[in-house]
């Protein structure tokens, strides 16, 4: 675990090398050899290459200019020195992936791990790979595609290199330390950039190259330190926030006065003669206004007088859910339905009914979203900690009315996002006030701002109903929910998804009702809306991970007020906090353990595993719950355990969690959380247990305080006041990890496993310690009075 | 406008400012510092912290004009890559971090409050960071953290 002495991970590109992809321009990649970091060519068939790459890896669709995913030399380099640079568009967001994929990039080419350099997202420079989102990369650069078989390539290539120049057969080789040599004889060697530097391998990623198999890793699967945390810990990383250019400029946003409202004018004498001002910009309902200085940019916007006009009128918040259930037109979709959940249900012995409910919330990133950009007539570039650059480059050129070649998109890393916070949204901002001045300008929205405008997680209330039979086997289980949406991520041509591109002229993607729904055609569970225990039948297939074959599960999509999109763990954090706590609800009416109940209805090995691996580090204290004698007064202490199949199949993950309930106050103490996790093979223990923490306790802060509030035209939770967040320095639990290792299977997803599971871990240890259920998310003291009274 | 020096890590700078300007702006534009960053601009976070007096203050509402001759340390002043202070040491140590945006807050504050309490007990280190936000969660981390500096502080 010694620290490497390199310490940039978003690694610069060396100066001769930026110089020349300035002049040459942004869609012109030459192939320059700089002090350590490299230019890749794909100039040449960059549209057949990358439709080739979607042909043979079942991409999505990718930027036609991208470097191809099916070219070696998109992803690696090697120079000179052999030291190694490789490209990719999975970022650093915080969650260890650039200290992973550096550890990938090692192993399989077989260099020390501070030889590789990785350059991150930047659309002149790594390839397409979408949005940096959903758990999925791990399962895009680490198994039998992408950027792990570009160095199992690369190796393969190097070692009938060093075959050729040896004049040593490929067997008797072997690649060491940026060398290949031979095996026997100690004399007969030749480093990395005495065969390939200053050229190309020209070579196509080959699916057959052989990966390294786990037991012969010596980089990947360690714990591996940072190396971005010295630099982050002095002050010295760039952040975003922390682009400077030369005469760049303020730029602060004025929203509208309440949701849905529009300018009526806006009057440029109010902030006249300010200093500092440089200019008032109004596109549509877009207003902003761009000084020499933030803090005059701040003044100027607190006096600028807009007039708007009054806005929507919201719904009450305290009838919202009932609101929510009965809103029509609604797009539906069903996820499994084995047309028999009726019938059996009225065959069932006892049937069990529960409505859960989960608030909006929001990614409420501590730092606010910021981006810079520099926009010239036919050009732009911008430093941006949006997830996804090639996304973010093709709506920025509808934005400014250029071609998306000429617009370069870099990512510099943000504040935590957790999903979409305001990362896109303020791009577009800083580039819309680089364009009316011609000058570089730099946006940090205000925490209001942050806070009253950004996409958050989704509302939703879900029906689950669900049948026993006299033994207490569940036969039927049906699950019925409604969540709003207004917007999403802007994808490449969407940049009315997010508030800045709605108010410059650009429409959301546009809401189309869809009743009744379709029947399903193929099994698609990565919203969890089908629980772990459902068989998931769909053509002819169960490709579910339980026993259930009587199944439904049911979701009625309707228009949102706010805007919406991706919150860490999406649609699978709230179906999963209904699922895990009705099925906890039907344990109790069985008369079952809750551990035991899982396990009888699961049929996935792997969920089967981690089931029972929570429980055995856990400790649990076998029986039904809620737990016999529980305290009529003082303090009640419980147990209670939650799973998940992540996305149906992208990771599995379960939860124990121990509570402590102070009767009278209905304040919840969380003291223990035990989770485990298998996301096949571990690439970094360290940077994976780093991941289930926070994960685990961001969970809770959601479950136990997070809460999106309004009034009649308004969002009212606009700060750390008024949206609550568990501090620094609250009574955290004791967090116990155990990590599966699988290297027989392929990688998938680890970020979003723990905080799916805690609200109902919470939830379910709150029933065993009282009796009460919670079934509305935040756990408030008030809720849980309620619960305890009624 | 009005000329303010101001003594930032040891290096005198004569600004010529609006008096009203929150110092946060001062050090992180016209100074170009990466340690404080501007998170909620309302005190509520501690993004903006830096050192004054020995005292964990915050810089997004403290008008700079009441600061005039202060010593200002931010989270470079304290230690570099080659020599960092002991508690960013041990954040390295522990891999107490996330995203890292919140490290500024969290370090400072957590200095501030041990070069006061040497010997303070986690229940009392914890309340001392109760007015910090990190998003990420990192806590677990970031305590272990704490209290290894504490130990090696105390030697």
């Amino acid at each position: 675990m010694k620290n490497p002495s390199h310490l940039v991970v978003e690694a610069q590109l060396a100066p001769g090398a930026e110089d020349a992809l300035m002049r040459d321009g942004f869609s012109r990649r030459s192939f320059l050899k700089g002090s350590g970091a490299l230019i890749v060519s794909f100039s040449m068939g960059g549209i057949l290459g990358a439709l080739d790459a979607r042909a043979q890896f079942g991409f999505g669709a990718v930027a036609p200019d991208s470097p191809p995913a099916n070219q070696v030399d998109s992803w690696l380099a090697i120079a000179a020195d052999s030291g190694v640079t490789a490209y990719t568009g999975k970022e650093e967001l915080g969650q260890g992936m650039s200290t992973a994929q550096i550890q990938l990039v090692a192993e399989e080419l077989c260099v020390p791990f501070h030889r590789v350099s990785l350059i991150v997202a930047d659309t002149s420079l790594t390839p397409d790979q979408g949005v940096t989102s959903g758990s999925q990369s791990h399962p895009a650069n680490f198994n039998r595609a992408n950027l792990a078989q570009a160095c199992a390539t690369a190796r393969e290539a190097l070692l009938q290199l060093g075959s050729n120049r040896l004049n040593v057969p490929v067997d008797d080789l072997t690649a060491v330390d940026g060398t290949i040599r031979s095996k026997t004889d100690a004399s007969k060697k030749v480093a990395y950039g005495e065969l390939v530097a200053g050229k190309k391998f020209d070579l196509k990623v080959d699916p057959a190259a052989k990966r390294k198999p786990a037991s012969e890793w010596t980089v990947l699967g360690k714990p591996m330190q940072r190396p971005d945390l010295p630099a982050l810990v002095t002050g010295q990383f760039e952040f975003a926030h922390n682009v400077r250019l030369p005469g760049m400029l303020y730029g602060i946003v004025v929203r509208p006065a309440a949701v849905g409202a529009n300018v009526v004018n806006v009057d440029e004498s109010s902030v006249a003669g300010m200093p500092g001002l440089v200019k008032v910009v109004v596109r549509k309902n877009f207003v902003g206004v761009v000084a020499e200085k933030p803090w005059q940019a701040i003044q100027i916007a607190g006096k600028l007088n807009v007039a708007w006009t009054s806005g929507a009128e919201l719904p009450k918040q305290a009838a919202f859910y009932d609101y929510l259930r009965n809103q029509k037109p609604s797009h539906d979709t069903l996820l499994v339905n084995s047309k028999d959940v009726e019938q059996k249900l009225s065959e069932a012995a006892t049937v069990l009914k529960a409505t859960y409910y989960h608030p909006y919330q929001m990614h409420g990133s501590v730092g606010s979203s910021c981006a810079v950009a520099d926009v010239q007539a036919d050009k732009a570039t911008v430093w941006s900690p949006t997830q996804g650059v090639w996304h973010q480059r093709g709506t920025l050129a509808m934005l400014l009315g250029l071609k998306p070649e000429n617009v370069r998109v870099i990512f510099r890393r943000g504040s935590g996002c957790y999903g979409l916070n305001g990362a896109d949204t303020v791009t577009y901002d800083s580039a819309l006030l680089s364009q009316a001045t011609g000058r570089p300008v730099r946006v940090q929205l205000t925490r209001k701002d942050e806070m009253a405008w950004e996409n958050y997680g989704y509302a939703y209330v879900m029906d689950e109903r669900a049948g026993l039979d006299a033994r207490g086997n569940i036969i039927a289980w049906d699950h019925e929910a409604w969540s709003p949406v207004l917007g999403n991520r802007p994808g490449y041509d969407l940049p009315g998804n997010v508030i800045t591109g709605f108010l410059a002229g650009f429409q959301p993607e546009e809401f189309q009702p869809r009743s009744p729904a379709p029947e399903p055609t193929a099994y698609v569970n990565n919203s969890n809306g089908v629980p772990s225990y459902m068989a998931g039948q769909v053509g002819g297939a169960a490709r579910g991970t339980g026993t259930i074959k009587s199944e439904r599960s049911l979701l009625h999509s309707v228009v949102s007020y706010f805007w919406t999109g991706p919150l860490r763990s999406p649609q699978r954090l709230q179906n999963t906090f209904a699922h895990e706590s009705f099925m906890d609800e039907l344990a109790a009416r069985a008369k079952a353990d809750p551990v035991e109940f899982r396990l009888r209805h699961l049929s996935s090995p792997r969920m089967l595993g981690v089931v029972k691996a929570a429980a055995q580090a856990a400790n649990w204290d076998a029986r039904p719950s809620p737990r016999p004698h529980a305290n009529q007064a003082g303090v009640a202490r419980g147990r209670g355990i939650s799973c998940v199949a992540y996305e149906g199949e992208n990771g599995f993950a379960a939860m124990v969690a121990e509570v402590e309930v102070e009767l009278a106050t209905g304040k919840i103490s969380v003291k223990r959380l035990v989770i485990s996790n298998d996301s096949g093979p571990i690439s970094n223990p360290d940077g994976l247990r780093n991941q289930m923490e926070g994960g685990a306790l961001q969970g809770m802060s959601r479950a136990l305080l997070e809460e999106v509030t309004w009034d009649d035209h308004n969002v009212t939770s606009v700060d750390w006041r008024t949206y609550r967040t568990l501090p620094l320095g609250f009574d955290a639990p004791k967090i116990e990890t155990v990590l599966l290792n699988r290297p027989d299977q392929p990688a998938t997803g680890a970020g979003e496993t723990s905080i799916t599971l805690a609200a109902s871990a919470i939830g379910n240890a709150i029933f065993d310690a009282t009796g009460a259920r919670i079934r509305e998310v935040p756990f408030t003291p008030q809720r849980v009075k309620a619960a305890l009274a009624g | 406008m009005s000329l303010l020096t101001l003594k930032v890590n040891g290096k005198t700078h004569s600004l010529d400012v609006d008096p009203t300007t929150p110092l946060l702006y001062i050090l992180s534009d016209d100074l170009a510092l990466r340690g404080p960053k501007f998170g909620c601009g309302l005190g509520q976070c501690g993004s903006c912290t830096v050192l004054i007096k020995g005292q964990a203050i915050r810089s997004c509402i403290t008008p700079v004009e009441s600061l005039q001759g202060a010593e200002i340390t931010t989270l470079e002043g304290i230690g570099t890559i080659d020599k960092p202070h002991p508690i960013q040491k041990a954040f390295i140590e522990e891999q107490a971090a996330q995203c890292g945006f919140c490290l500024n807050a969290v370090i400072l504050t957590a200095k501030a409050f041990l070069d006061k309490n040497p010997k303070a007990t986690e229940k009392q280190i914890q309340e001392a960071m109760s007015r910090v936000l990190c998003r990420c969660f990192t806590h677990t981390r970031m305590f272990r953290a704490i209290e290894r500096a504490r130990k090696e502080m105390a030697l």
